[in-house]
């Protein structure tokens, strides 16, 4: 649980800089550190590994920054140069070291997938102090960080020590990963530090709150993880840690208010729905003015001869203006009620209102302002309306010398 | 003779991954072919268990349409939900490999597949599983023929297919405006990829795929401009990488696909820092 809150937190800062898939190479690199250590101290104690993961993960940085800056490859590809150059290295140490038969070397491979629940009580007692130390940095230096992220040109002219603070950033980035990787292994790594931010970052625009966020998706899925390999031992508890996230982050996709896609969903289908009732609206108004009889009935054949819709489309238009009581139904025919006439002038008003407007402020030409007042009469708000009105005086007429209706 | 094999087989799929990342580089795709290497492993896993065998045309169909489901996840999350690519690439790829041990941890008794084999193969056992006819005569190792298939493939995809993606890797405006579809090319590119993974999975493992399809373009990328060359050139590299990386790996009792990448990645070392130091030497002069 600790790991996955204190990944989640680092994992917020990553993603706000654009530099989610840093985490992955990072997580990558960490092997051969994790081997040389091994090789060198010959043990397996948890804070020799790390110490040596910590020294090859921030080579990987170094390499990436220097690949990006010195030649024209992209970030992504220096990226993918290192994470699969360094694993590579890993895996040949790894193996070297496996069939060089030292006894105690079993259990190191644990780290490409993990054991979180399978710790010891040494490596828990580790992985918390330092989980909480990053915790700790994060708390401290909340605001320079959340400066750097956002706006590092302007963090620089104030005076803070920019690079300094990207120092402390990329360390408690590859510190986490150390730690993390313990419970996750490589490959999933990556998981613990880009999807929580990227769920988080759906449900808010402030970084505390988007922190919180996160902290709560990782800890909640390290539980949940956790649990299931410890209730069904076979379960490797890593990929259902990330299996938990994910089905959190993508559920956060789907179902976020305002910023998720369903929500995105809902909204176009409103506005399609007010422009089709509007659009069904105006139609009886123009009908009306055509023929002087506003309240007239009309059959569905003259609505659609009248203008460019689909039967379907009507028909559904229809039949929701009647449940706003704005269209009566009379045997075959329809007819526009008096709050139903009342919101077509409105509709109509802003339509000729805007072609007015672009015609005497813009001095385009009357038969080139239809278009654009068919799209943005739906959208004026009553502010704007006023706004126009009071800009334009008032006008009586629009440039097609068709009135414009107020309504009283 | 084994080495021979193993060689043979190692070229093979490097050039294979040398052709197809070169395209991945130039358009900006490295990492979507990391990506796909991690995630066609569900594809593998529910192939294999629908199909029952380690048949390769099953795990071929299924690595291929995970391969293609990645993209297409990756593009969604992408367009239709404003989150940034790099965190799109990394949210799939890791739930898909998730699923994928999942799986294979569900069905341990029955999956013939580990995890180790999946993430850095065993290119060493390749002249162990031969192809004998019917007749009992030695065709030579299985996984050359497939490779050797999978190269030609490749070659007549670019070959036929050499200025569709030429246009849209540099200039996809351009395409469209020339009606030439875009999506189809990204699609067979990244069916392409997909397949290129799983055929590479059994002899060299995931890790290595990544490896061969980026470090040999990019290193050719820092030397050319010209699409040929690079193409050439990063095939070249891929061969001495997989020549290297045989003699490396039997040097220090290693695996084979670690060494590889290894020499992979000093080959990249060496040919930027020579970079490095041409640029000195012609901004002093």
């Amino acid at each position: 649980m600790l790991l996955g809150a204190s990944a989640a937190i680092v994992g917020c800062f990553s993603f706000l800089r654009k530099r989610a898939l840093v985490g992955d190479a990072i997580a990558h690199s960490i092997l051969p550190g994790v081997c040389l250590a091994f090789m060198v101290s010959g043990s397996k104690n948890p804070l020799y590994l790390i110490i040596g993961a910590f020294i090859t993960g921030w080579l990987s940085l170094l390499l990436i920054d220097g690949i990006t800056r010195t030649t024209k490859l992209k970030s992504d590809t220096a990226i993918g140069i290192i994470l699969s150059v360094f694993f590579g290295v890993g895996i040949l140490l790894l193996t070297s070291i496996q069939h060089s038969g030292n006894a105690s070397q079993a259990g190191l491979d644990k780290f490409l997938f993990g054991k979180a629940a399978s710790l010891t009580k040494d490596d828990v007692y580790v992985f918390g102090t330092i989980a909480a130390i990053l915790i700790l940095v994060v708390i401290l230096f909340y605001k320079e960080f959340k400066l750097i992220s956002f706006n590092p040109d302007y963090a620089k002219v104030i005076g803070l020590p920019v690079r300094f603070l990207e120092f402390m950033l990329a360390t408690i980035t590859v510190l986490a990963v150390a730690v993390g990787i313990q419970a996750v292994g490589v490959v999933l790594m990556a998981a613990l530090l880009i999807t929580p931010a990227s769920g988080a970052r759906f449900w808010t625009d402030k970084l505390g709150v988007m922190i919180l966020i996160a902290t709560f998706f990782g800890a909640i899925s390290g539980f949940l993880g956790s649990y299931i390999s410890y209730v069904a031992p076979a379960m490797p508890t890593g990929p259902w840690i990330v299996m938990c996230l994910s089905l959190l982050t993508v559920g956060s996709i789907w179902f976020a208010p305002k910023t998720g896609m369903l929500a995105r969903f809902r909204v176009q289908q409103d506005n399609q729905r007010k422009i089709l009732i509007e659009n069904v609206l105006k139609l009886f108004y123009h009908l009306g003015e055509k023929d002087g009889g506003f309240k007239k009935q009309r059959s569905i054949k003259v609505l659609l001869a009248t203008r460019d819709l689909r039967m379907k489309e009507l028909k559904r238009g229809l039949l929701l203006l009647k449940k706003e009581n704005w269209l009566r139904k009379k045997g075959d025919h329809w007819v526009i009620t008096e709050s139903g006439l009342n919101e077509a002038k409105r509709v109509i008003k802003l339509h000729r209102l805007w072609e007015m407007y672009l015609n005497q402020r813009l001095k385009l030409e009357p038969d080139h302002v239809h278009n654009d007042a068919e799209a943005i009469e739906h959208i004026i708000t009553p502010e704007l309306e006023r706004q126009l009105e009071k800009e334009l005086n008032y006008p009586t007429k629009d440039p097609h010398q068709s009135t414009i209706p107020y309504v009283e | 003779m084994e080495a021979f094999w193993i060689i043979l087989v190692g070229s093979l799929i490097a050039v294979s991954c040398a052709l197809l990342g070169s395209y991945l580089i130039l358009r900006k795709m490295a990492m979507v072919g990391d990506a796909i290497s991690h995630a066609v492993l569900p594809g593998i896993v529910i192939a294999y268990l629908l199909s029952g065998s380690r048949e390769t045309l099953p795990m071929l169909v299924g690595a291929a349409a995970l391969g293609v489901l990645t993209t297409v996840l990756i593009e969604l999350f992408h367009k239709k939900s404003n989150l940034q690519m790099d965190a799109s690439i990394g949210i799939t790829f890791t739930w898909l490999f998730a699923i994928g041990i999942i799986l294979i941890s569900l069905f341990a008794g029955q999956v013939d597949l580990d995890q180790d084999c999946v993430l850095y193969g065993e290119i060493a056992y390749v002249p162990l599983d031969l192809w004998i006819t019917e007749s009992g005569y030695n065709m030579g190792p299985r996984t050359v023929w497939i490779a050797s298939g999978l190269l030609l493939l490749l070659l007549l995809f670019i070959w036929r297919g050499y200025k569709g993606l030429f246009i849209t890797t540099f200039n996809e405006e351009f395409a469209k405006a020339l009606g030439i579809g875009v999506a189809f090319w990204h699609y067979a590119l990244m069916g392409a990829v997909s397949l290129t993974t799983v055929i590479s999975f059994e002899s060299v493992g995931a890790i290595l795929v990544v490896a061969l399809l980026i470090v040999p373009p990019a290193t050719a990328y820092l030397i050319t401009t010209d699409l040929k060359k690079m193409l050439l050139l990063s095939s070249i590299f891929g061969i001495l990488s997989a020549i290297g990386g045989y003699y490396l790996a039997s040097l220090i009792n290693g695996s084979i696909a670690g060494a590889i990448a290894s020499v992979a990645g000093f080959l990249f070392l060496c040919v930027w820092v020579l970079e490095l130091l041409r640029k000195k030497r012609v901004i002093s002069i």
